[in-house]
């Protein structure tokens, strides 16, 4: 299937990422070549095989339900880009 | 001394015949003086890494000291490291002071190792060349014109360059084993699950693994045994016993059965690299071991699972880069979608948002089927390829890169060119097995050439044994680029 500008400007808006057109334009001729390259996967059969997510048949490993972190907000607010009165800031986002 | 090993390093310290501080200074020295020519590291931080040497010193005067005490090393810049910058080789964390230590950095200073700095990689290991790091290019000690490989490119050459010992990485498609190749030095990715990934920036994280790079086999293992280990703070950590992973270099390889993949040596490998490889191969038959023919009949298609399941996986991982809690923030922005835009746009190179947008063009409503669920269903027939050929073969060989280092700007242009250089790693991150590199020779213009060693699931030591025999009866591991040596 061949992808069009719409695609990538849907992904971009997505994956919150702001593209003008000339960036567009280019992103598209580049996704369409590796796009080229991804559809050789239809070619194989894959009926009847189970989707393999993950290297290692892992169950999630349960832990007690009690606190094991120390409060560290100073620390992890130190390198945040604006922060006041221990909370991150952001635009207003109710009016 | 900078051209010493860490087995001898660690030898020299516990004999007393230098010090941790004289050795850290050495190698201050040395990145000082080579290192804006290399661009290896991206942050060095002298009083720090002189701090932690006396303070190695001080506990092998206590009598407290383990195998690498005061052994320095540097670390690819994807590893969170208390109080020092932590890019992951991007303009988004170009001020990000990590908070905390990964757990790989936590056991390497547990064990009283020495960090050297933070090496240069590309941009969120998304790369095969270290060109898209935000803070510029590091270039291959063999010839400044051609790259290091990546995306550990900053680790690799600064051990090539003897701008430190050995150094960590990480490999998600191969980038711990590919610049290892490209710069004549060892690396290793160790089975997945084996080292922590607790506090390594995520990419792709059913992939990503942490493994040590070298010049020496034995000394990967010696690192493997410092960095490998269970945590619970990483779900996919594995509860193993601990093991020595140096514990079987001394067997000689007779009757080894060494698979070699038909689907290895048919074309896309240049002349050079089959070369050596042969030759390696031949090298390895003097010492006894038998060549078995095995085939990967899937392998043709990691790289294309490869950029669905990769990019779909760092999609999601890096959305965590909103411009609120840490990272770049634009300086201007209107409501708060258009600053999470105009943050990731600004934070993120063309190669970090090109498989961003692939990944989540495969994940979104309507293409998930067709290429996210086909490429994890294709995921198992490699994975099970790999158990059919270990089924008649030890451990199987072949190259790591089809072609030797490349020029800068070689295969930038096209995604697809640069995506091909990571061939022969790939699959073997798919399946999750344990794969290394070693330098098995040099092609045209006397680059080096790295033969690729792949294991079984948890067969490191059997990995390690093979490259040390091999380390034992040839010299190319020695080899150290014109200018550099000591």
């Amino acid at each position: 299937m061949a992808l069009n500008l719409d695609d990538v400007r849907r992904a971009a808006h997505l994956a919150r990422i702001a593209i003008d057109d000339a960036e567009a334009e280019a992103t598209l001729a580049q996704l369409t070549r590796v796009f080229g390259m991804i559809e050789e996967m239809q070619a194989v059969d894959v009926s009847g095989i189970k989707p393999m997510s993950h290297a290692q048949d892992l169950a999630l490993r349960l832990r007690e339900d009690k606190v094991t972190e120390p409060n560290q907000r100073e620390l992890f607010q130190s390198v945040a880009p604006e922060t006041d009165a221990g909370l991150y800031l952001v635009p207003k986002v109710i009016e | 001394m900078s051209n010493a090993t860490v087995k001898e390093l660690s030898e020299l310290l516990a004999r007393k015949a230098c010090s941790s501080v004289e050795l850290s200074h050495d190698f201050i020295n040395k990145i000082n003086e080579l290192n804006n020519s290399l661009g290896c590291y991206i942050t060095v931080d002298a009083e720090r890494t002189l701090a932690q040497a006396k303070a190695a010193d001080a506990r092998r005067a206590a009598g407290d000291a383990g195998a690498l005490t005061g052994v320095p090393l540097a670390h690819k810049d994807i590893f969170c490291t208390k109080g020092w910058l932590t890019t992951c080789g991007s303009k988004m964390l170009g001020n990000f002071v990590a908070p905390y230590d990964a757990h790989v950095v936590e056991r390497c200073a547990a064990e009283g190792m020495v960090t050297l700095g933070k090496t240069n990689m590309d941009e969120f290991a998304m790369g095969s060349s270290n060109e898209t790091s935000h803070f510029g290019p590091v270039r291959n000690p063999w010839d400044p014109q051609r790259v290091p490989g990546g995306s550990s490119g900053g680790s690799a050459a600064a051990v090539a360059a003897r701008l430190a010992p050995a150094a960590t990485g990480t490999d998600t498609g191969g980038s711990i084993r590919q610049p290892a190749a490209l710069t004549g030095i060892c690396g290793l990715k160790p089975t997945y699950g084996l080292v922590s990934r607790y506090g390594m920036i995520a990419f792709a994280s059913s992939l990503d693994q942490a493994g040590p790079m070298a010049r020496t086999a034995e000394d990967l293992g010696l690192l493997l045994n410092v960095m490998a280990g269970h945590d619970a703070r990483d779900s996919t950590s594995l509860q193993r016993p601990a093991e020595d992973y140096n514990r079987d270099l001394a067997k000689p390889l007779k009757g080894l059965r060494i698979g070699l993949p038909k689907e290895f040596f048919g074309a896309g490998m240049s002349a050079d690299v089959q070369k050596a490889t042969d030759a390696a191969i031949a090298e390895c038959k003097k010492l006894g071991a038998v060549p078995v023919e095995v085939s990967l009949p899937n392998m043709g298609l990691s790289v294309p699972v490869y950029y669905v399941l990769a990019p779909a996986e760092a999609s999601s991982n890096l959305s965590r880069f909103d411009g609120v809690r840490y990272g770049h923030r634009a300086a201007e922005y209107g409501d708060l979608l258009d600053m999470y835009k105009r943050s990731r746009a600004e934070g993120f190179g063309a190669e970090v948002k090109r498989r961003i947008l692939i990944g989540t063009y495969v994940l979104s409503h309507g293409y998930y089927d067709a290429y996210y669920i086909r490429a994890q269903k294709l995921r198992r027939l490699i994975a099970r390829d790999f158990v059919e050929a270990f089924k008649t073969c030890d451990v199987i060989l072949g190259p790591t890169s089809p072609t030797t280092a490349f020029k800068f700007g070689e295969k930038s242009a096209d995604p697809v060119q640069m995506y091909l250089s990571d061939i022969y790693t790939i699959a073997v991150n798919l399946a999750g097995l344990p794969g290394m590199s070693i330098p098995c020779g040099f092609g045209d213009g006397g680059l080096p050439v790295g033969l690729q060693i792949i294991g079984n699931y948890f067969d490191e030591a059997r990995m390690l044994n093979v490259a040390h025999q091999y380390q034992l009866a040839t010299d190319w591991h020695r080899k150290a680029p014109g200018g550099v040596q000591s």
